[in-house]
């Protein structure tokens, strides 16, 4: 039997997998945008799974937005990251370092 | 249901004024048009304020508990508008002499001010949520507005990658939360809390706290607010320091209240890490640094530090003290930001702080005023700064947090260091022969002095501010 124990652990087990994807990944920064994807993602099964568990439709519509917002975000990074490559010539993540910080 | 569009009708008409903008710009003259649209959107953002301001009166609820309009909430709104409309106002000049006064920058703005209206009057996680990501990503595409600039896009890069994590970690954290109280209503939650905290719902708190302090840039969270504030356009910069600022503490505020009221010692020593942090890192490291706008996020950070202090003290003098310290804060750095945004040499604009030497003799009028400004904001005592400082320590004095309030007293000297040197450079530094010139707006230059003078003349009876946002307290905390 799969209970509700089993979905929050892979989801934290995905969370976990973006941040560290985030903080790691030395090479691009499309792999960032992919992490940062993996991190909502987790979330939502997290809500749904809460949703089912709780017979409570709240979470599930929560998931709705979330995927909306995702959606929009990937846009708009990958939007700021051809402006970026436009002027850079690169997307490494090492390359992000004219501003020290 | 029509009741419930009317609670939020300031936050429809502002969204409709932004959409119709783009689209009115879109089809016809595009970026002529964008000074006119420039003033209509300040204009709109002080009438709504007005409006909110003079006729909203009692505790609204709208949709079911998702949407609060009350006195808190309303103080917010009016704060942030303001701010934003004097930093539009601010922007016009400095954007248009170097091109980048496009049409989508105020009809960006003012979507990212209907997020921060829909965050301080959140009532549910969903609301929460959706408020905080229209205001973020309104800004991540404000901060790259100068795509042709390196610096510029970077920043919004960088802005944009470390605020989606932020969001990732505030979303982890409301899913636990729904999860382990079963609701997303915050009414539903405080309940669920007060009979005790569990540890999943322990952990949820933990995230969403991690994801505020990201958006108020608290330490440890603060690693993207230098780089975003130089890189940032300058007007940009002024308004990333102001608006977004007051709506992410308010919404602090509003979450660790609402929600979270009935378990203040779960949250009271989180809280009073990040405020400790916060003030000694902001003035530890602003104190090497050269460039003004550098400087200015790390003031920022110390700043929102004391901020935190207030809200640490769990109580409704500390979410009062909050809210007087982030009006004088937004007050203070319009100010400062005109002073900044007036700082240009042959047309090029100078963020070397050892530009300012001996400006005092060439524009006595600004360094004065500057001198006032910097005064205010390191705190000295009879400027309207040092009483923002006193509310908060006060409060955490009152709230039982004594050793906080000392922390807090001993940052404020340290940092008052880099505000000094500022005065310093500009009143006593060694002679230089090219300095500044230009910068001869009159709207910043009225900005400068009108801020300048709230700090000296503001300490009679501030206004009013002070029993405003103490009536505001009362309706969060009660």
């Amino acid at each position: 039997m799969i209970g509700l124990e089993h979905y929050l652990t892979v989801a934290a087990t995905l969370f976990v997998i973006g941040i560290f994807g985030l903080f790691l990944n030395r090479k691009n920064v499309i792999i960032l945008l992919m992490s940062i994807e993996l991190m909502l993602l987790a979330v939502n099964i997290n809500l749904v799974a809460f949703s089912s568990f709780l017979d409570d439709l709240v979470g599930q519509v929560f998931t709705l937005f979330v995927l909306t917002v995702a959606a929009a975000e990937a846009a708009i990074g990958l939007a700021i990251l051809v402006c970026f490559f436009r002027n850079r010539g690169t997307i490494a993540v090492e390359d992000v370092n004219v501003m020290k910080g | 249901m029509s009741a419930d569009l009317t609670i939020i009708l300031p936050e429809i008409l502002l969204a409709v004024f932004a959409m119709l903008g783009l689209i009115g710009a879109v089809y016809t003259s595009k970026d002529d048009l964008a000074s006119p649209l420039l003033w209509a959107t300040s204009a709109v953002f002080l009438a709504v304020a007005a409006w909110i301001g003079f006729t909203g009166e009692g505790t609204n609820v709208a949709f079911g508990g998702m949407f609060i309009d009350d006195g808190f909430s309303r103080f917010a709104k009016v704060t942030i508008l303001v701010s934003a409309a004097a930093v539009l106002l601010m922007s016009e000049g400095y954007m248009s002499q170097r091109g980048l006064l496009r049409f989508e920058y105020p009809m960006l703005v003012a979507l990212a001010a209907v997020g921060m209206m829909t965050m301080v009057s959140a009532g549910d996680l969903m609301a929460l949520y959706m408020g905080l990501e229209l205001q973020s990503l309104a800004l991540y595409v404000v901060a790259s507005l100068r795509r042709d600039s390196v610096k510029s896009t970077e920043a919004g890069l960088k802005y944009f990658v470390l605020g989606a994590l932020s969001s990732g970690l505030l979303l982890y954290g409301a899913s636990l939360v729904y999860g382990y109280a079963g609701t997303t209503l915050f009414s539903g939650i405080v309940q669920v809390a007060e009979e005790g905290v569990s540890l999943g719902l322990l952990f949820g708190l933990v995230f969403l706290m991690a994801g505020f302090a990201f958006k108020v840039s608290a330490v440890p969270f603060h690693m993207w607010t230098p780089d975003v504030y130089e890189g940032s356009p300058t007007p940009v910069t002024a308004f990333f320091a102001t608006a977004p600022k007051v709506a992410a503490m308010a919404l602090f505020a509003r979450v660790m209240h609402d929600a979270f009221g009935g378990a203040v010692a779960d949250w009271q020593q989180v809280m009073a890490l990040l405020s400790v942090l916060s003030m000694f890192l902001g003035a530890f490291a602003a104190i090497g640094q050269t460039n003004i706008k550098r400087l200015m996020a790390f003031s920022s950070i110390a700043h929102m530090g004391y901020a935190l202090m207030g809200l640490a003290s769990g109580t409704a003098l500390g979410v009062e003290a909050m809210l007087v310290y982030m009006a004088i804060y937004v007050t203070m750095n319009i100010g400062t930001f005109a002073f900044i945004l007036m700082m240009e040499k042959d047309g090029q604009p100078v963020v070397e702080i050892s530009s300012l030497k001996m400006y005092a003799k060439r524009e006595p009028g600004k360094a004065w005023a500057m001198l006032f400004l910097m005064f205010s904001l390191a705190g000295v005592p009879p400027m309207l700064g040092f009483f923002g400082k006193f509310y908060v320590l006060r409060a955490a004095y009152e709230g039982g947090l004594v050793w906080l309030a000392i922390a807090g007293v001993i940052a404020s000297v340290i940092g008052a260091v880099y505000y000094l040197r500022i005065v310093y450079y500009m009143f006593f530094g060694e002679t230089q022969d090219e300095g500044l010139n230009g910068g001869k707006s009159p709207i910043l230059w009225a900005m400068l002095m009108g801020s300048a003078a709230v700090m000296l003349f503001g300490i009679i009876n501030m206004f009013g501010v002070d029993t405003a946002a103490a009536a505001a307290a009362l309706t969060l905390v009660n």
